[in-house]
């Protein structure tokens, strides 16, 4: 691994070309991994139903969405959990960069990355939920902007975020190259892209909460309430960090052999602040959601079914795991913290779930009700693939977990 | 000048600002019509006979597939529009017997579909007209927004369209009344700028004591709408929603659109004077310990 950086110097276009090719090839010893084999023929499978999906249009077989129901999983699950997910990357890079807290830096260029494929991926997903997917640009370069409509700060902050991201990245990507001036230039822009890029985060985050304020008494009372942005944006905070904590204790297993000493062992105290980070922000959450029940006076709604359903969300899925993360990182129990994280992500997606089709018309009988098709869940499954093997391919190439070659050492820390 | 159009200029100077400064998402959608107002339709429930005339027309007019009318089974069930119907009628059994009443888009003053639009496919016209565009993405976000479920989309189509009534707009242009309202044969339907059939309608409400509920839905729910009925009973037993509210919906993302600007100030400055404050501190640290 290290030999490369001192192999490759690209001097010229064609350099770079025959480096391009010799990366593309597969690395790695085995290629019929138990995770190959499942993923590799869902993907397959996952292409032939996009297309099936643009011949045919989203009605049924492909999507079971309907007049009543206009989101399913495609935009709740991939968009909505997806950018939530992805939030650890402007916790994190604020964190190391802002606060200057070098600890977590070990953890910074995975972070970012799995944040930029998220919205490449997941935010993509847009691209198969649009029914007129081909004016996607509209709101970028068409020549009617609904300026005032929450969705086009959404569509703009996804794009600007997306640069952001990879700006942040972008040092990566020249050390990979051998880019060494390139890589110089583009490590100035790293605070500037990281302060652009919470700022963003920020916003859309909380946007995506704001996209629901309209349906009003869609939503059950007990998840409408005209705090929802500010709810989506402090769950996205833990939301973002259970990631990490997830994503983290799989590539330490997948990718353990990129691995330097110094940095597994820096991996549990690292594991253990973030357990911290998640317990303080779970806490002021769930502090919030039971000042809005309070507020709103809905607690006689609390001995219904969709009360229990709630209680479930609230107590089972925020206040447990949060306990779970004190305690954890208390003790050092990195199982719990571990534990505790598996358990906040899936609070989130029942959360976010619950806006776009379970608390959302909650009044509509069970029959009549959006259930996802096995196509909708295939295609999130491909996705999901897709964005794996990308993150995969690019860490084995790029000094992700590995160090950095020695001639960018110096240049770090900015 | 004058000391007159003076006061005009200044007046529509603080207009222009006042308009600038107002909500997001609001201000094209409040401004009157250059010719003054919206139109829009009332809607008599006291005086439908269910002939479902008014289907037909719509249907006729904006070539869609004609409904049959003779099935009167239909009135079984409680109808929406469809994407190939976009006007229904229904009955209801209330305290005052077997009421008929059409439904179809109410075309908001101040519409949520229109704000929630990012491409403005979805266009507040001047006249009052809520009207749809090629330019829309298909997101589906009017669709979660409308608060009587109106746009409807068509998924059976790899080239889908959001389909809904248009007040017959492009009839309106060439200065004919919407197909319904012309194919009307008891005036249920009658076609006028908002004020005007305000009017009418608290005028039939104070001319026939105890005919009429004395509300007039449409005149206040969600911000008030093109679309006005009237009554005999209260409208809950119409199968209309009581629980919309008065407040525009284009409000109720307001709180967030206007936190935007200060983020997008705040954020930054305050990250950077952070940033270069614990900068300045890590040098005092190490060279204190130098």
């Amino acid at each position: 691994m290290e030999a490369k950086a001192e192999t490759k110097d690209i001097r010229n276009f064609k350099d770079f070309l025959q480096f391009i090719l010799k990366e593309l090839k597969p690395k790695g010893d085995r290629i019929l991994t138990p995770f190959n084999v499942i993923s590799a023929p869902v993907i397959l499978l996952g292409i032939v139903l996009i297309i099936y999906r643009l011949i045919h249009g989203l009605g049924r077989p492909v999507t079971n969405l309907s007049q009543d129901f206009p989101w399913g999983i495609w935009i709740g699950f991939d968009v909505m959990v997806g950018v939530a997910f992805a939030g650890g990357a402007y916790v994190v890079t604020f964190i190391v960069y802002i606060l200057k807290v070098e600890k977590y830096h070990t953890i910074v260029r995975a972070t970012v990355l799995n944040g930029l494929l998220a919205y490449i991926f997941y935010a993509g997903a847009i691209l198969l939920d649009c029914g007129r997917w081909w004016n996607i640009t509209n709101p970028i370069i068409g020549n009617k902007f609904g300026v005032n409509a929450v969705l086009f700060l959404v569509a703009w902050h996804f794009l600007l975020y997306m640069l952001a991201e990879l700006i942040e990245f972008s040092p990566a990507i020249a050390e990979w190259l051998g880019l060494r001036r390139a890589r110089k230039i583009l490590g100035t822009l790293t605070l500037g892209a990281v302060i652009f890029g919470i700022t963003l985060s920020t916003l859309h985050q909380s946007g995506l909460g704001a996209l629901m304020m309209m349906a009003k008494w869609k939503i059950h009372p007990l998840w409408y309430t005209e705090f929802i942005p500010i709810l989506f944006f402090v769950s996205s905070i833990f939301a973002g960090l259970s990631m990490v904590i997830f994503e983290g204790t799989i590539s330490h297993r997948v990718f353990s052999h990129q691995l330097d000493e110094e940095h597994s062992r820096s991996h549990d105290d690292i594991l253990v602040g973030l357990g911290k980070i998640c317990a303080v922000t779970m806490f002021a959450y769930f502090f919030l959601k039971v000042l809005i029940l309070i507020h709103d006076r809905h607690w006689s709604q609390l001995d219904t079914p969709m009360g229990y359903w709630y209680l479930a969300e609230v107590v089972g899925l925020v206040l447990i795991p949060c306990f779970m993360f004190i305690q954890g990182s208390r003790h050092r129990d990195i199982f719990l913290i571990r534990a505790a994280a598996v358990l906040t992500m899936l609070g989130i997606i029942i959360n976010r779930l619950n806006y776009v089709f379970i608390a959302y018309k909650w009044y509509i009988p069970l029959n009549e009700r959006y259930i996802p098709t096995w196509i909708e869940i295939v295609v999130t499954l491909c996705i999901i693939f897709t964005e794996i093997w990308v993150f995969r391919w690019i860490v084995n190439r790029m000094p992700v977990f590995r160090k950095p070659p020695e001639w960018a050492a110096e240049g770090m820390e900015q | 000048m004058d000391r007159r159009s003076f006061l005009q200029m200044i007046g529509a100077t603080a207009a222009g600002v006042a308009g600038s400064l107002t909500a997001p998402g609001v201000s094209h959608a409040r401004s009157k019509a250059e010719s003054g107002e919206f139109y829009g339709i009332l809607v008599d429930t006291t005086r439908c006979i269910g002939c479902r005339n008014c289907e037909v027309a719509c249907a006729e007019v904006n070539g869609l597939p004609l409904p049959d009318i003779s099935d009167k089974s239909l009135f079984a069930s409680e109808r929406q529009t469809t994407e190939t119907q976009w006007t229904v009628v229904n009955r209801y059994e209330t305290e005052k017997g077997k009421i008929y009443v059409p439904k179809r888009c109410m075309h908001c003053n101040q519409a949520a579909c229109v704000a929630a639009c990012l491409v403005k496919a979805m266009k507040k016209r001047k006249a009052g007209h809520v009207t749809w565009d090629t330019n829309c993405l298909g997101c589906r976000l009017c669709m979660v927004s409308c608060p009587f479920d109106i746009p409807k989309f068509e998924y059976n189509s790899a080239l889908p369209e959001i389909q809904k009534c248009t007040l017959c707009w492009e009839r309106f242009q060439e200065d004919k009344i919407p197909g319904c309202v012309e194919a009307c044969p008891t005036e249920a339907l009658i076609f006028g700028t908002r004020r005007q059939l305000l009017e009418e309608a608290r005028r039939r409400i104070y001319q026939n004591p105890g005919v009429y509920n004395s509300h007039i839905y449409g005149e206040q729910e969600a911000g008030g709408t093109s679309h006005l009925y009237l009554s005999s009973v209260p409208f809950d037993q119409l199968g209309f929603r009581t629980d919309i509210g008065n407040t525009a919906y284009s409000e109720y993302s307001k709180g967030f659109l206007y936190a935007v600007p200060f983020v997008f100030v705040l954020w930054p400055v305050i990250m950077l004077g952070m940033s270069r404050a614990i900068k300045g501190e890590e040098k005092e640290i190490s060279e204190g310990q130098a």
